[in-house]
């Protein structure tokens, strides 16, 4: 069931007239640059999620809140959809834009407003990328924790929206954990401060409400994030395993032992190859798993939690155990987790990346059930785990060009996310529910709890216009999504068993 | 993987639930009513939630229990404590009324807070009782999930508002190997100097406060930086005591008979003047003040550093949450009447018109 905007499940869209809108935008907003030509909007078409697209009917680039604020209460009268885009590395399609809609591209807002290393914050415009804040805030030895792997390019805005993760999530939190305060317009272009300069602020916790919400609750105009000290050390363990299950159980025994790792990662074989080819990092080519262990803080303890891991993985079974020898090798060490991704991609055309999260006992099970999926659907599965947070990457490998295997990809990846929410997890961790998985949201929730979604939505956004079908499906589309899996004669590629 | 099953009562909650939607009827949700000190008074009938409690499950290799919302704060802090682990949230357990959904609804942290998070960020997943009637899951057992909104965080501090919270999953943590408390000399002036300073950088630090009289810092870690810590701060060691007894307001400061304010401030506000006694807690960032001053006095002053102020003292301020502002009140008004449409739940507890 194909994941783009449906009306006839997902909602009938306002029907907007372009060239009066555009004509009024003109006006209204001179100063501030619209693209509405064929070629102008191709750019835009789609983000992080590249295999659906679709042109938005304009795309805008506002420098000044005042620009974002006008247009809002425009397109609020105009009944307009707007869908917001930050830097467009998103990966769940939350940015995908509508054919009747507006794009409101939030990238320009590029400045760093304050840093205050006595208060241990800093105050940026929502365009700002992930790393530029760290490295603003090198000079106090402070930095912003959560780093997705997109980092460098991703902004701030997107990592609010989505509540974006890293690889260091298990000790220092996600984006969520991270902020203090958000600015935000409301869909009628009203101005609204959630959160705080004081750690908490009253009434309910909106700014936690509002943080992963997608833009589909409002847009973010300006973010306060916490800084915290740089970790005085960092070092990198690499273990090999002969199994997989055994790699999962060392990491409960090293939480067993009181020890939380600043990043805790797996890679599984295939990963490990792809890796090891492309990067060259040292790691163990014949291992079936490899955890990466780092430690992180003050340097005795670090020192002394060096130690203890290693017992504790040898104890595990690991086969072998090496300590990064010094900063350049954990650099290396590093350097092929964090390119696991592109790495992968060069064993194949192309590669759908997913997101699921288990409770880590059932890491071995769900290994087996990828491993059988990948089987039964021909397509090989490399996984890459935040083993510490359980929080899955399969990598599922295709080639778009051979007619059928985007959708099969698609289809397995379904059924991965499946797998995870059968085991008590959820289908995404940090890459957010976008289009990409609005389809597997019917199997994480039931309909009471997609209607107080629903509800959740309608209390910020009566008429629907900010970012319309993403995030929560509507109880039409699970409706016809269910009838789908019960009736299997409606799938596509009915010649593949899978039942 | 210990699992227990000590009583679900669920069904008996969503009944009375149901009977008091179908004569919409307010309940006044309560578990030990530890907290009934705090916030507006509501009028009606009690939803008591001590007899759904037990632990639902708890494996501490995932760092994630489950509970019922019934459950004694102390109970869960027991089981944890024989695995080596806590909640990082240090919340006052009010000599052991109170219950872990009443936690979450209040949403109140003790001194860990500023170093290790406050309640709602523990909160990995809920089951709650809606104003359509309904028990409802959100969230789950595991550290990171972005699939819907995020109601269970929403629901930390909510005060009943919003539902009946039934169940709670937390993440929670291994016990620090180390622990020591120091007390140094100092004025508030200075000690708010220091900890904006020390702040920077990355000493092991667990809680800090003044009392008027001395800093008050812990250290929490491994052997090798909290005893770094120590030989670079000095001063003299503390009783450990010490944090129990502010966690659980039981300090002779809190004895004093003027009301009580809790203060929430930017961490590096210097000393705040107003009338009366101030204990500094959180590093800075949250200041209780025993004091008679005007409430509109109090909230001026601490709206002027970008703070707010509640009064912890029954009865004595009509409106003991800081005010809203106008479209914030507005966005409360409409998100109660999305999930609490009849307004059963606690109504005018947090804000009259919610």
């Amino acid at each position: 069931m194909s994941i783009l905007y449906d009306e006839r499940v997902d909602g009938v869209l306002p029907k907007v007239d372009k060239s009066a809108l555009l004509a009024e935008l003109r006006e209204q907003l001179p100063d501030m640059d619209v693209l509405h030509t064929q070629e102008d909007l191709k750019p835009y078409e789609c983000d992080g999620l590249s295999a659906y697209t679709t042109t938005p009917m304009l795309v805008v680039l506002p420098e000044r809140i005042e620009q974002v604020e006008r247009l809002l209460k425009l397109c609020y009268q105009r009944n307009v959809p707007v869908v917001a885009r930050g830097a467009g590395t998103g990966l769940s399609g939350g940015a995908l834009p509508l054919e009747q809609g507006i794009l409101l591209v939030m990238a320009r807002f590029k400045h760093i407003i304050e840093v205050n290393p006595e208060g241990r914050y800093a105050r940026v415009q929502p365009g700002v990328r992930n790393l530029a804040i760290s490295q603003a805030a090198a000079p106090y030895d402070l930095y912003y924790a959560p780093d997705p792997s997109s980092q460098i390019a991703c902004s701030i805005g997107g990592n609010v929206a989505e509540n974006a993760g890293g690889v260091h999530c298990l000790k220092y939190g996600l984006t969520v954990h991270n902020l203090l305060k958000v600015e935000i317009l409301t869909v009628e272009g009203e101005r609204m401060t959630l959160g705080s300069d004081a750690l908490d602020s009253p009434g309910f916790d909106l700014l936690a409400l509002f943080t992963g919400s997608e833009g589909m609750l409002g847009i973010i105009t300006e973010v306060t994030v916490k800084l915290l000290p740089k970790p005085q050390v960092a070092k990198v363990l690499l273990a090999s395993f002969d199994s997989v299950e055994k790699a999962g159980r060392a990491v409960g025994e090293i939480i067993a032992a009181g020890i939380i790792p600043g990043g805790l990662e797996m890679m599984d074989n295939l990963a490990i190859r792809a890796a090891e080819d492309f990067i060259h990092a040292g790691y163990p080519v014949d291992a079936e798993a490899i955890l990466l262990c780092e430690l992180d803080g003050v340097e005795a303890d670090v020192h002394d939690e060096c130690d203890r891991v290693k017992v504790v993985l040898i104890q595990a079974g690991a086969t072998e155990v090496r300590l990064a020898r010094d900063e350049a090798e954990r650099v290396k060490f590093w350097a092929g987790r964090k390119n696991a991704f592109p790495a992968v991609g060069r064993l194949s055309p192309d590669y759908y990346c997913m997101d699921g999260t288990i409770p880590r006992r059932e890491l071995p099970g769900v290994l087996k059930g990828i491993s059988d999926l990948s089987e039964e659907f021909g397509l090989r599965v490399a996984n890459v785990f935040h083993a510490g947070d359980g929080n899955m990457h399969p990598l599922i490998l295709f080639d778009a060009n051979q007619p059928g295997e985007l959708d099969r990809a698609e289809t397995l990846g379904g059924k991965i996310l499946e797998l995870c929410v059968k085991v008590g997890g959820s289908i995404t961790g940090e890459h957010g529910v976008g289009r990409e998985k609005i389809n597997q949201m019917c199997s994480q929730f039931n309909s009471d709890e997609l209607i107080l979604f629903h509800a959740v939505k309608a209390a910020f956004d009566p008429s629907g216009l900010l970012n319309p079908g993403k995030n929560i499906p509507t109880l039409h589309r699970c409706a016809e999504f269910g009838s789908m899996h019960v009736h299997h004669g409606k799938l596509p590629f009915p010649e593949l068993e899978r039942f | 993987m210990v699992v227990r099953h000590d009583a679900d009562a669920s069904a008996a909650l969503l009944e009375q639930v149901n009977h008091a939607l179908n004569s919409s009827a307010a309940l006044r949700i309560q578990g030990g009513n530890s907290k009934a000190f705090l916030g507006r008074k509501v009028e009606g009938d009690v939803l008591d939630t001590r007899a759904h409690r037990g632990i639902v499950s708890y494996d501490p290799t995932e760092l994630v229990i489950t509970a019922r919302a019934g459950t004694p704060l102390a109970e869960l802090a027991a089981v944890l404590d024989e695995a080596g682990q806590m909640l990082t949230c240090e919340p006052a357990q009010f000599d052991g009324a109170a219950t872990l959904g009443g936690m979450v609804a209040s949403g109140l942290s003790g001194p860990r807070r500023p170093w290790s998070g406050a309640v709602r960020d523990l909160v990995l997943g809920t089951r709650l009782i809606t104003g359509m009637g309904k028990h409802l899951r959100f969230g789950g057992e595991v550290m990171k999930n972005v699939a819907g909104y995020d109601l269970s965080r929403l629901l930390a501090g909510s005060f009943g508002c919003l539902g009946v919270i039934t169940e709670v999953s937390l993440k929670v943590l291994p016990k620090p190997r180390q622990c020591l408390s120091l007390r140094l000399e100092m004025d508030a002036a200075l000690a708010l100097q220091k900890l904006a300073e020390w702040g920077q950088q990355p000493i092991p630090l667990s809680a800090a406060s003044h009392d008027g009289k001395a800093l008050h810092l812990r250290l929490e870690g491994g052997e090798g930086s909290v005893a770094a810590a120590r030989e670079r701060l000095g001063g003299e060691l503390l009783e450990s005591a010490y944090w129990a007894g502010l966690r659980e307001q039981r300090l002779s400061f809190f004895a004093d008979p003027r009301p009580l304010w809790r203060l929430s401030v930017p961490s590096h506000t210097g000393v705040l003047a107003l009338p009366g006694e101030q204990l500094i807690d959180w590093g800075g960032a949250q200041r209780w003040l025993k004091s008679d001053a005007d409430a509109v006095l109090i909230r001026q002053a601490v709206a002027a550093v970008d703070g707010h102020a509640t009064c912890f003292t029954a009865g004595h301020c009509d409106n003991p949450f800081h005010p809203l502002a106008a479209p914030l009140l507005r966005y409360h008004r409409q998100l109660k009447t999305q999930l609490d449409p009849q307004g059963i739940f606690n109504p005018g507890r947090m804000y009259a018109e919610v």
